[in-house]
C-alpha cells in the first residue's frame, strides 16, 4: 500500500500510546484462538480451572483421537475440502465468464439481464431455503453434497463475485483486446488467452470469499445433509454433545482448533495477498 | 438489432454470422451458467415462496391446501412478531453502528506509519479466515457463567454475569462476537479507501490551521463516504442473514429475546415443520432486505459527496 503518513508526523509520546491501543485493541481478536488451542490440549478437569490457566500446565492429547472417535471427522473433513474447491473453481469460471460478458460484450438485453442476475445479491439465501430444500427433495438430491455444490456455483452466492469480475474487466483497458481481435482470435480467445491472464487479482479476490463462504456454510448443510458421514466441518463441531445436548467442551474445542488452523495458517504466509487482493478489487464499489 | 441493416446485410448476401451475431452468440453463452443459476435457484425458488406462503403446509401432518392470505393475517396478528422484529432491529443497528466505527479505528490505526503495523494489520483481519462455527464455538466457551472471561474477570475481583443467559448481555454477546469476526473485511475495505485520499488535502489544510478533528470530518469523512455507504449496505444485508452464531450461542434465547428473524423463520420451517407459514416469513425478510437496499440506495444521492 503505496501512501502513508511520513514517519515525522508521529511524536515519540504519541507513538507510545497507539502501540498501547493497538495491542489493547488486538486481545479480543488473539485471545479467542490462543484460548481455543490451548484449552483444546487442558485435560477436561483444567477446561473451567480457577485462575484461568493462560498457559496450560498439564497436557491432554486424547481429546484429539476422541474426535476422531465420536464422528468420522476426517471423512467430514474431506466433504469440506472438496466441496470447497469445486465451489470455488466453479465460481471463479462461471463469474469470470459471466462478468466479461456483462463488463465487454454488447448483446440485446444486456442491461436488463444484468438487473435480474444482480437480484440475487438481495436475496438472502434464508429466503430461498425453503423452496430449495423442496427441489432437492424432488430430484432425489437431499442428504448428498449437490445442494451445496450447485448453489453456491450458480446461485445467488456467485453473483457478488460476478459483480467484482465486472467491475475488474470494465477497468480493464480495451486496446489489447481490440488488437487481438484484428488479429482473428475469437470472443472466446480473447477471454482465455488475454482478459483472464490479466485478472488474476480479481480472480484471486473471488477465490478467497467464495472459499470462506463455503467452508463456513452452515445453514444449508444441516437443512440439507441428515447422515454424519456427510456431514461438513461447521455442522460437524456442533455435533460434538453429550446426551444432555450440551456441549463436549474440550473435544469441541480440539475438532474447533483443527478446522481453524489450517486456513490460519495459509493465511498468515500469504496475509499480504489476502488482504490487498481484497482490498483492491471491485469491493471498493 | 435494427431490421434495416438485417435487410442490407441480407441483399449484400454477407454470411449469416456477422462479427455483431457472432458476439450476441458468444454474450448469451458466456453468461448462460450465471443466468440458468439465477433462474433455477433464485427466480423459481422465490416463486415458489410465494406460492407456498398462500397455502397451509404442514409435513409432518402431510397437509398443504390453498389458504389465500390466512399466513399473512396470521403472521401480522403473530404475538410473537413484535419481539422477532425488535430483536432484528437491535441486532442489526447495534452490529451496523458497533462494527463501522470499530472498523474505520482500526482502519485508521494501521494507516500510520509505524514499525510492524502489518502485524495488527493481519491480527485484526485473521477472525475473518477463521472458521465462524469454529470461532462462535470458542465464544460460546469463553462466554459460559465459569468461562474464560468471567475467570479473568474474577481474578481482578469482578463478578461478571451469566453472558449468555440474560436477555441484554445474550444480545450483546451475539453482536460483539459477529463485529470481531468480521469488523477485518470493513476495516481492509475503509483502508484502501483511506489510501486513495489525496496526500495534498490534508497538507493544504494543515497550512491552513486545520486540527486534525478538523481534517477528519471535512476531508476524510466526506472523501470515504461512497466507501462508508457500501460497507454498510454489506454489513445490514450481512446482518439480516445472521444464523450460526444465534443457533450456536442462544438458540434465539433466553426467552426470545435473540430470536432474530432468520431464526425464527428456521424455527418455524425446519422445526415446527410449518412450510407454509416459514414461506411467509421468508417474503417478510426479503421485502425488508429489499426496502433497506432501496433505502441505502437512494440516500447514496443525499450523504455520499464525492464519487469517482
Amino acid at each position: 500500500m503505496k501512501t502513508e503518513s511520513s514517519p515525522n508526523d508521529i511524536s515519540p509520546r504519541a507513538r507510545v500510546a497507539l502501540y498501547g491501543l493497538l495491542c489493547v485493541l488486538a486481545i479480543p481478536f488473539v485471545f479467542p484462538t490462543w484460548w481455543m488451542v490451548t484449552s483444546s490440549v487442558k485435560p477436561i478437569s483444567d477446561i473451567f480451572a480457577f485462575p484461568p490457566e493462560l498457559i496450560p500446565s498439564r497436557f491432554d492429547w486424547s481429546t484429539y483421537a476422541e474426535v476422531f472417535k465420536l464422528q468420522p471427522f476426517a471423512q467430514q473433513y474431506w466433504n469440506s475440502c472438496y466441496i470447497a474447491a469445486i465451489v470455488t473453481v466453479g465460481t471463479m469460471a462461471v463469474s469470470s465468464m459471466a462478468g466479461y460478458a456483462f463488463a465487454r460484450i454488447k448483446f440485446p438485453g444486456a442491461n436488463l439481464i444484468f438487473m435480474v442476475v444482480l437480484l440475487g445479491l438481495l436475496i438472502p439465501s434464508e429466503v430461498t431455503i425453503v423452496p430449495l430444500f423442496q427441489m432437492f427433495l424432488k430430484w432425489g438430491l437431499v442428504n448428498t453434497h449437490w445442494p451445496l455444490i450447485l448453489v453456491p456455483i450458480f446461485g445467488a452466492p456467485s453473483v457478488f463475485a460476478t459483480f467484482v469480475m465486472r467491475q475488474f474487466f470494465i477497468a480493464l483497458p480495451v486496446e489489447l483486446e481490440e488488437a487481438a481481435r484484428v488479429d482473428g482470435l475469437s470472443r472466446f480467445g480473447i477471454f482465455w488467452q488475454i482478459a483472464l491472464p490479466l485478472a488474476k487479482p480479481a480472480l484471486a479476490a473471488v477465490a478467497i470469499f467464495t472459499f470462506l463462504h463455503s467452508w463456513n456454510l452452515y445453514l444449508e448443510p444441516i437443512v440439507f445433509l441428515t447422515t454424519p458421514g456427510n456431514f461438513t466441518l461447521p455442522q460437524a463441531l456442533t455435533q460434538y454433545v453429550d446426551v444432555y445436548q450440551g456441549p463436549m467442551w474440550n473435544t469441541q474445542l480440539a475438532a474447533a482448533t483443527l478446522t481453524a488452523l489450517p486456513v490460519l495458517v495459509v493465511f498468515i504466509f500469504a496475509q499480504r495477498q489476502f488482504i490487498e487482493g481484497l482490498a483492491h478489487t471491485g469491493l471498493k464499489g | 438489432m435494427p431490421t434495416a441493416a438485417l435487410t442490407a446485410d441480407r441483399s449484400r448476401k454477407r454470411p449469416f454470422w456477422t462479427m455483431e451475431r457472432r458476439d450476441s452468440l458468444a454474450g448469451y453463452l458466456f453468461i448462460a451458467p450465471q443466468l440458468c443459476g439465477i433462474v433455477l435457484f433464485v427466480l423459481i425458488p422465490l416463486g415458489l415462496v410465494v406460492w407456498y406462503s398462500l397455502h397451509e403446509w404442514n409435513v409432518l401432518a402431510g397437509t398443504f391446501r390453498f389458504v389465500g392470505d390466512a399466513n399473512y393475517k396470521k403472521l401480522a396478528a403473530d404475538p410473537a412478531l413484535p419481539e422477532v422484529l425488535g430483536a432484528t432491529a437491535i441486532f442489526s443497528a447495534g452490529l451496523v453502528v458497533f462494527n463501522l466505527s470499530l472498523a474505520l479505528l482500526l482502519a485508521i490505526l494501521v494507516n500510520q506509519k509505524l514499525r510492524g503495523i502489518t502485524v495488527f494489520r493481519t491480527i485484526f483481519f485473521s477472525p475473518v479466515v477463521v472458521s465462524l462455527v469454529a470461532w462462535t464455538i470458542v465464544w460460546n466457551f469463553l462466554l459460559q457463567a465459569n468461562g474464560g472471561i468471567n475467570g479473568l474477570l474474577q481474578v481482578i475481583g469482578v463478578t461478571g454475569p451469566n453472558w449468555l443467559r440474560s436477555p441484554p448481555t445474550a444480545m450483546a454477546s451475539v453482536i460483539v462476537v459477529q463485529v470481531f469476526k468480521n469488523v477485518g473485511l470493513n476495516m481492509v475495505l475503509f483502508l484502501a479507501a483511506l489510501q486513495g485520499v489525496p496526500r495534498e488535502l490534508y497538507e493544504a489544510a494543515r497550512v491552513d490551521g486545520a486540527s486534525r478533528w478538523t481534517q477528519f470530518h471535512a476531508i476524510t469523512v466526506p472523501l470515504i463516504s461512497p466507501t462508508i455507504l457500501l460497507t454498510m449496505i454489506i454489513t445490514i444485508v450481512g446482518s439480516l442473514q445472521v444464523f450460526a452464531q444465534i443457533a450456536v450461542l442462544t438458540q434465539g434465547g433466553p426467552g426470545m429475546s435473540t430470536t432474530v428473524l432468520v431464526y425464527y423463520l428456521y424455527q418455524q420451517a425446519f422445526q415446527f415443520h410449518r412450510f407454509g407459514y416459514g414461506a411467509t416469513i421468508s417474503i417478510l425478510l426479503f421485502l425488508i432486505v429489499a426496502v433497506l437496499t432501496f433505502a441505502q440506495w437512494q440516500m447514496r444521492k443525499r450523504i455520499v459527496f464525492y464519487e469517482n
